[in-house]
């Protein structure tokens, strides 16, 4: 009883304290110089509230807990330390989509263990959840089952565009909308009218199936007609939704730990959301519906971006030109990530910078397929931070640029986001690369990127085009630039 | 008195706003990860998901919250030590110059 009464008292503190943990330590995650402490600090909070669960069950059957953590931190630990830096986007989206899985398995089990297995088994009269939980667990429960289910299934498209195993170009199904607004009301109608009548175990049984299958449906139907250039965005969201699954399940289980840290993971993805939609000039709205860059698809790509003027060079001409270069800014896109060439372009910067030259890194905020995808390369590749400035800090500096070299980037360094109003990407804001004296510009081809939209980059007097895999480009760069 | 939902209510309004005010212009070097360690932090339901599967018998409420807890630990787990890797690869060149 003394003991009951103490662990009882003790329980609510941790819980306080592991809640204003998670809040330091995603402080922490915001600032270069303490993220590393503030990852811990959130690390150490979780091991709090996981602490303070355990003493609150009181009687533990460890079985099924010890497996599930023991399988769980095995798998976790193995594909953290193994992934490639260049795999990021996919481990980001694999991990979303397993929170929002975690969120709807939990609330599932609840149904099951309090409503129809004691039902079945006799042990309880019939009733609705409703009148077993209470309207609100029973309204959060379906709330849980439906957005940790459209987070899983979302996630599983995402890193299925983004590894490649699915096409990277929207896929866009007639009337998706309207099947979307279906699919999304089927599964809260349902999902309600479930929780709120009187049913017998067994349909209540098949009807949460149907309302998990529906919202499944959603989640792929919600991510297939979005293009891989928009999944900064997209991987954004579906981590603001992972958080707001787990705080359903805290209304679930009127736990507010789970409300608290799911509501912040929930804003933090909010934000980078609207700070990637602000980088494109879109709104949120048009980068989830709007199916952007499928034309691109349907026209073939062929003759309507006619080029002329386009000169082809060489990587020696290239290294010549770099040889009396006293400032160089790398600008890198996706084109670098495909060809994992963060570690060459790096050591072609060393070889520059022996050189006397000045070397930076232009950074635009949707570069690559996640929020930061450049900067996570480039640091693996050992490139000091404070040489990869922001869009707003390079742009003036590009005056004053001697060459800038352009590795696998396309749609943020077109001009046409300036000048051309009946562009679909006007007023974009883009690197303003066409002001510094040179342009190189490595791309495999003249291909659109994906706004499926000609670039007058190509074409411009200062432009030198080395059409080559960016890493194998940079290379012969580098050679002959040791050879000069 | 409220009752639980209205604190539960409460509680979600106002850490959305304390998530808001402390992720305020995060340097873009940190997007990544802020959202992997956001993440991990999402794999609280763990807590949840031990309450789940804490029995003996493997019912299908048992078995659904251990699949919770391995999904959910993946996430923990995962997310915090790939956080820590990157975040560990942005600090570890500014030991190499100084």
């Amino acid at each position: 009883m003394e003991d009951g009464n103490l662990i009882s008292s003790i329980v609510p503190i941790l819980y306080l304290l592991s809640a204003v943990l998670f809040i330091v330590g995603l402080k922490g995650l915001t600032r270069v110089r303490s993220a590393r402490r503030g990852n811990a600090i959130a690390a150490f909070a979780m091991l709090i509230a996981v602490i303070g669960t355990l003493l609150e069950m009181g009687t533990i059957h460890w079985t099924w807990i010890l497996a599930g953590l023991v399988i769980g931190s095995l798998v976790g630990a193995v594909v953290a330390l193994k992934v490639e830096m260049t795999s990021m986007p996919e481990m980001v989206a694999l991990l979303n989509g397993s929170g929002g899985a975690a969120s709807a398995l939990v609330a599932l089990s609840q149904l099951w263990g309090k409503i129809i297995e004691p039902q079945t088994a006799g042990a309880q009269a019939a009733g609705s959840v409703r009148s077993v939980l209470g309207a609100a667990p029973a309204v959060t429960t379906v709330l849980a089952i439906l957005i940790g289910t459209v987070t899983l299934s979302g996630s599983v498209i995402a890193y299925m565009k983004l590894s490649g195993k699915l096409k990277g170009q929207p896929i866009l199904l007639p009337g998706r909308h309207l099947i979307n607004v279906l699919l999304l009301g089927a599964s809260l109608v349902l999902g309600i009218w479930a929780v709120t009548q009187v049913l017998e175990a067994g349909s209540l049984q098949s009807l949460l199936l149907v309302v998990v299958a529906a919202s499944l449906l959603l989640g792929v139907m919600l991510v297939i007609p979005i293009g891989g250039a928009d999944m900064p965005v997209v991987i954004s969201l579906l981590n603001s939704y992972s958080g707001l699954a787990a705080s359903m399940t805290g209304f679930v289980l009127n736990n507010n730990v789970l409300i608290i840290s799911g509501a912040l993971v929930g804003a933090s993805g909010l934000i980078l959301t609207q700070i990637m939609c602000v980088a494109m000039n879109r709104t949120l709205a048009n980068v989830l519906f709007g199916g952007f860059g499928a034309e691109e698809t349907s026209s073939g790509g062929g003759g309507k971006h006619e080029y002329a003027n386009v000169r082809s060079f060489s990587s020696e001409e290239a290294a010549l030109v770099l040889e009396s270069a006293e400032s160089v800014v790398f600008v890198p896109g996706y084109g670098l990530a495909v060809a994992q060439a963060q570690h060459t372009v790096r050591e072609l910067a060393a070889e520059l910078e022996k050189r006397g030259a000045q070397v930076t890194y232009g950074i635009h905020p949707v570069a690559g397929r996640m929020p930061g995808h450049m900067n996570v390369l480039l640091a693996e590749a050992d490139v000091p931070y404070e040489q990869l400035l922001e869009m707003d800090t390079i742009n003036p500096e590009f005056r004053n640029t001697d060459v800038v070299i352009v590795v696998g980037a396309n749609d943020v360094v077109n001009p046409a986001a300036e000048r051309e109003q009946s562009s679909p990407i006007y007023g974009m804001p883009v690197l303003e690369v066409w002001n510094a004296g040179t342009v190189i510009m490595i791309k495999r081809s003249l291909s659109p990127g994906f706004a499926g939209i000609k670039n007058a980059l190509f074409e411009a007097d200062n432009t030198m085009m080395l059409f080559e895999d960016a890493k194998k480009a940079v290379q012969g760069i580098l050679t002959e630039v040791k050879d000069l | 008195m409220m009752g639980p939902l209205l604190v539960g209510l409460y509680v979600f309004v106002l850490a959305v706003f304390v998530g808001f005010e402390i992720i305020t212009k995060v340097p873009p070097t940190l997007h990544t990860p802020l959202m992997s360690g956001a993440n991990a932090i999402s794999g609280i339901t763990v807590v949840g998901a031990m309450v789940a599967a804490n029995s003996e018998r493997p019912t299908a409420a048992t078995l659904l919250g251990t699949a919770a807890i391995i999904t959910a630990t993946m996430n923990v787990v995962g997310g915090f030590l790939v956080t820590d890797r990157m975040l560990a690869m942005f600090g570890g060149k500014k030991k190499k110059k100084g």
